[in-house]
């Protein structure tokens, strides 16, 4: 095993280390992610038809923003601590790194929605033929999430009042995912073929798959600077 | 010498805060006097000179205001993304104020196509807005810009903020396609595109297109010297320290 990939496997294990000891916090952004959806049966109608019609916009929304209250943990700790500041001094390349945080970072928080999604689907009487598309967009959408997220973070976490700047920075560029998703999610309601909406996630997901972490980083040493 | 040794040479000087100060005042003069001609010659022939449209009557005169401002907010973007760059891989301040100074510039022009699209979407199509794609990806963009100015301003260190932006105007270029296209992906309510420069098949008559490109030109000197009046005051701002500001100061006030 090479040096890099033991770089990226021990920031990995360490990150859900430190993740897993402090288990309360993983908890707030699902339960926000629950509350906000029931907000809505109680807020427009309980009744079935309409619930089904806007379950989709509702889920996704609530997963967005469920996402983004969690991203303000990926660097914050570090960051303070100054192990930020040690993990850019290594020699490993920091974009690795910052790629291995995220993962960590996507698997405690991302995954835990992609699990929930489905039964909060249910509650939002969400079609059969629909559901197997909203896990699927989940999971090519969430990636991009945390990895568009993570660039928002890095500029931001050096600000004493970050919190709100980084919805205003990071939520015009979830923008795209939310479209493709919400409608995929509708259209296979309908009945229709969305592959194509699939695709184009898959395309976004590559995307900021190879080039977010290198923006990240850049962004960390600015911050770190 | 060739001719680019002479145009690297007058870059590298116009790029030095003290010159770009004395030289950029006689550019806003000529700039200015080009935005007033062309508007003015513009508008009498977009408000006076051209034949009403076959199908929307008189509001489509709107349209020397709308499409040149929505093409000014993607163009100063663009502006933004390259002066930005160029900051981040030569180190060169002035970019750097240059993508600041536009930012805001951008975010009106872009507010403005959104304004005056759902002004002439009143009478069009009956409604004042759609969630068309066209029209959400410009809301994108003016929140893109929104965003950059609000980074600007939280950091107060010139030089971090400067850095910071850059990497956000970079990410978010990747938003320039995604609007250009959004016309041919999802067409939806918003019109295609009547002009195609390069292709030579514009479907726009002749006595419109030319008000329209005369307005464009004019939205472009109007940017241009906006832009170096703004970059002025900020060079003067963050120069403030430095000899040549202070002797200034001490002969205006002589």
């Amino acid at each position: 095993m090479s040096t890099s990939s033991t770089a990226f496997f021990s920031i990995l294990k360490r990150d859900l280390i430190l993740a897993y000891r402090h288990r309360s916090e993983l908890i707030n952004p699902l339960l926000f992610f629950i509350i906000v959806v029931s907000l809505f049966p109680l807020a427009i109608s309980p009744e079935s038809k309409e619930l089904r019609m806007i379950a989709p916009g509702v889920i996704w929304v609530a997963a967005l923003l469920a996402a983004m209250l969690s991203l303000d943990n990926l660097f914050r700790s570090d960051f303070e601590d100054g192990s930020l500041e040690q993990l850019a001094l290594t020699t490993h390349a920091l974009p690795l790194l910052v790629l291995a945080k995220v993962c960590a970072h996507w698997l405690v928080t991302g995954l835990p929605l992609i699990l929930l999604a489905p039964l909060l689907g249910v509650l939002l009487f969400l079609p059969a033929e629909s559901m197997l598309t909203l896990v699927l967009t989940l999971t090519l959408g969430t990636p991009i999430l945390s990895l568009v997220g993570a660039i928002g973070v890095a500029l931001t976490v050096g600000l004493r009042r970050g919190g709100i700047l980084l919805s205003l920075l990071v939520l015009p560029l979830y923008i795209p995912v939310l479209i493709f998703a919400s409608n995929a999610v509708t259209v296979a309601g309908s009945g229709f073929p969305v592959a194509g909406q699939l695709y184009f996630l898959a395309a976004l997901l590559t995307l900021s798959l190879t080039l977010s972490p290198f923006a990240t980083a850049a962004a960390l040493r600015i911050s770190l600077s | 010498m060739n001719i680019f040794k002479v145009i690297w040479a007058f870059l590298h000087k116009f790029a030095s805060p003290k010159y770009f100060y004395t030289v950029s005042r006689y550019f806003i003069a000529v700039f200015g006097v080009l935005c007033f001609g062309l508007m003015t010659t513009g508008l009498y022939f977009a408000l006076f000179n051209s034949p009403p449209d076959y199908q929307q009557g008189e509001s489509y005169r709107i349209m020397y205001i709308h499409v040149p401002a929505a093409w000014m907010s993607m163009f100063i973007y663009m502006v933004m993304a390259v002066a930005s760059a160029i900051g981040l891989v030569w180190q060169i301040k002035l970019a750097d104020i240059m993508a600041a100074s536009s930012a805001p510039i951008g975010a009106w022009f872009a507010f403005l196509a959104l304004a005056t699209g759902s002004l002439w979407g009143k009478p069009m199509w009956g409604t004042w807005w759609v969630w068309d794609a066209r029209l959400t990806s410009e809301l994108i963009l003016l929140f893109l810009y929104l965003g950059i100015i609000a980074l600007n301003s939280a950091i107060e260190d010139k030089r971090t903020a400067a850095r910071a932006s850059t990497i956000l105007t970079l990410v978010g270029v990747v938003n320039i396609p995604i609007i250009h296209y959004s016309v041919v992906w999802w067409n939806t309510l918003h019109q295609g595109s009547s002009i195609n420069v390069l292709k030579g098949t514009s479907s726009i008559h002749i006595d419109m297109l030319i008000p329209l490109l005369l307005m464009a030109l004019a939205f472009k000197f109007f940017y241009f010297s906006v832009v170096l009046m703004r970059a002025r005051c900020e060079v003067l701002s963050r120069e403030r320290n430095t000899r040549w500001v202070q002797e200034w100061v001490a002969d205006q006030a002589r």
